[in-house]
């Protein structure tokens, strides 16, 4: 669906040159809801505006629906725009236009009439949620309801393909998971293919079926998002994740242990509890569990527990050799490396 | 002294609507030209959807030449063509010739300003929704910068009451040739105050109607 081919963006900068995007590949399949994250500064919203142009890349190419849209006239262009929505932190609003004439403007650039527009508007509105606001002002509605706004007025020409640039992160948390669910809904009823770009893991987790970090301008990681979580392979995605799955032990608690701390991680549907009491039953050693959380990303279940394991040390040690038979990832953590972050 | 200003009255009702014609007509090219300008120098610059450095530099010569000849050696200057536009330098349709070549730039470059305040993300939206550049000057750029058209118009209006009086000193007629003729030439000062009051006037109504203008339009 969307193909970027060896992206390259530099930028000059009071005289100095910086690399925005460096020589990027990535191919987002149709239908699925691809994620970029990456800190701030770190290239994700210029790659994000290379796929539909708002961006020109110094070098590479941007291949949507296998047609390189560097080889298309303005004209063509403009045409090709239509067919990518595209939605921003800021809402980009016309402040000077109602709700209705927000989202008409995009279907009067398609060049609709008037019947088409007034009747599609009216679809959109429905869509997401704002019939009764049509005639106010973006001024008179809140961050959420502006979205939605620019939600209903990226869909307007029927895009197959949906750029969310940040688009949640000036909302709070509560308004993040409604909109996160109408992009769910749009992508579910109406197909599109939608590329988000956030710092929030959270919207990842939420939304994304495959994922890929950035850091100075290069893709470190990607793949599908629950196995980014499971088995982060560079630092950077593992400090992501932790800001989703971290788990700090009180310092107080950290100090009165004096047995085996262990993490374990448990995959997909393994029954956790079953695991850990079968071990226990078969070992002779007390096990106390300090910390406990299941992560459903992608409504796929993924567990973490951390055990403080107290006995005979042979014994303790048959008993993490059980778990990793068992469980999909364990960890131990001795004395040394205790307090650290148990991620 | 009141029954001097009844006597001069009609003259003063005169002077006046010659004042209101020059600036008129000044405001009107102003719009006709200066807006259309204004908002070339914005969509030339750099970093916008018409980018073009030549155009843009090419009109801002234009302007700082304009701008940088003070009115009124601009009013000596243009009294040729002036006289080949209307085979005349006196009156106010006269004097509303320079008044214009004046405000054309002074207005270009308020729309230039007001224009750089508009969110530049809402321009790109409208470039991401694949509208075209003249779709983006009309629904997007002009609604947007209305509040700031008007302001800066009645900014404009005001510099050309001021610019008016200056006109008048050369036969140009209004309010600024009376005060100067009953005024300077015959020490006439009851006759000036009178002028100034109405000047003050005229100025406290147009920006009270600007701003209350630009607030109606404004729905930020």
């Amino acid at each position: 669906m969307i193909k970027l081919e060896n992206i390259t963006k530099k930028y000059t900068s009071k005289g100095k040159q910086i690399i925005g995007v460096d020589d990027v590949t990535l191919t987002v399949e149709a239908g699925e809801v691809f994620g970029i994250v990456g800190y701030s500064g770190a290239g994700k919203s210029t790659l994000l505006r290379c796929i539909n142009l708002l961006e020109k890349p110094t070098s590479g190419k941007v291949f949507v629906d296998g047609v390189n849209l560097h080889k298309l006239s303005p004209k063509d262009l403009r045409k090709a725009r239509q067919s990518i929505g595209m939605i921003f932190q800021g809402f980009h609003l016309v402040s000077s236009k109602t709700v209705y004439e927000n989202v008409a403007f995009a279907l009067r650039a398609a060049g609709a009439d008037k019947k088409q527009i007034k009747q599609r508007v009216d679809e959109l509105l429905a869509l997401v949620g704002l019939e009764d606001r049509k005639h106010q002002y973006p001024a008179q509605l809140s961050g959420g309801q502006k979205q939605r706004v620019s939600i209903a007025r990226a869909l307007a020409n029927q895009p197959k393909i949906l750029l969310c640039d940040e688009a949640t992160s000036a909302l709070d948390p509560g308004t993040t998971k409604s909109i996160l669910a109408l992009l769910k809904k749009i992508n579910k009823e109406l197909g599109l293919t939608i590329v988000v770009i956030t710092h929030e893991m959270e919207v990842v987790k939420e939304i994304c079926s495959r994922c890929a970090v950035m850091q100075d301008g290069k893709v470190v990681e990607h793949g599908p998002t629950y196995d980014i979580f499971s088995d982060p392979a560079n630092p950077l995605t593992l400090s992501f994740i932790q800001t989703v799955l971290s788990f700090d032990l009180p310092e107080e608690l950290l100090g009165e242990i004096n047995g085996k701390l262990v993490r374990l991680q448990f995959k997909g549907n393994i029954a956790a509890d079953a695991v850990v009491s079968d071990m226990l039953q078969a070992f002779p050693i007390r096990g106390n569990i300090l910390h406990g959380k299941v992560e459903y990303i992608q409504s796929k279940p993924l567990g973490i527990f951390v055990m403080e394991l107290n006995g005979n040390e042979a014994e303790v040690n048959k008993a993490i050799a059980y778990l990793r038979d068992k469980v999909s990832k364990v960890e131990v953590f001795d004395d040394g490396s205790r307090n650290r972050h148990l991620a | 002294m009141m029954d001097r200003v009844i006597a001069i009255l009609p003259e003063l009702n005169q002077a006046f609507l010659e004042t209101l014609l020059m600036v008129s007509i000044a405001l009107a090219v102003a719009i006709l030209i200066g807006l259309p300008f204004g908002i070339l120098l914005f969509v030339t610059d750099r970093g916008l959807f018409l980018e073009n450095v030549v155009v843009k530099r090419i009109a801002g010569l234009i302007i700082n030449l304009i701008r940088s000849v003070p009115f009124v050696i601009l009013l000596v200057f243009l009294l040729p063509f002036t006289q080949f536009l209307l085979n005349t330098t006196i009156g106010p349709l006269a004097a509303s010739v320079s008044l214009s070549v004046a405000a054309i730039p002074f207005y270009a470059r308020i729309v230039e300003s007001s224009a750089r305040d508009i969110d530049k993300g809402v321009i790109e939206a409208a470039i991401a929704v694949g509208a075209s550049p003249w779709m983006i000057i009309r629904s997007i750029i002009l609604p947007e910068v209305k509040p700031g058209l008007i302001t800066g118009l009645t900014i404009t209006a005001i510099s050309l009451i001021g610019y008016s009086a200056m006109a008048g000193t050369i036969g140009g007629g209004g309010i600024g040739d009376l005060a100067i003729r009953y005024g300077y030439y015959r020490y006439d000062n009851t006759i000036m105050f009178t002028t100034v009051i109405v000047l003050i006037v005229l100025v406290q109504l147009v920006q009270y109607l600007g701003d209350l203008v630009a607030r109606v339009v404004s729905k930020r």
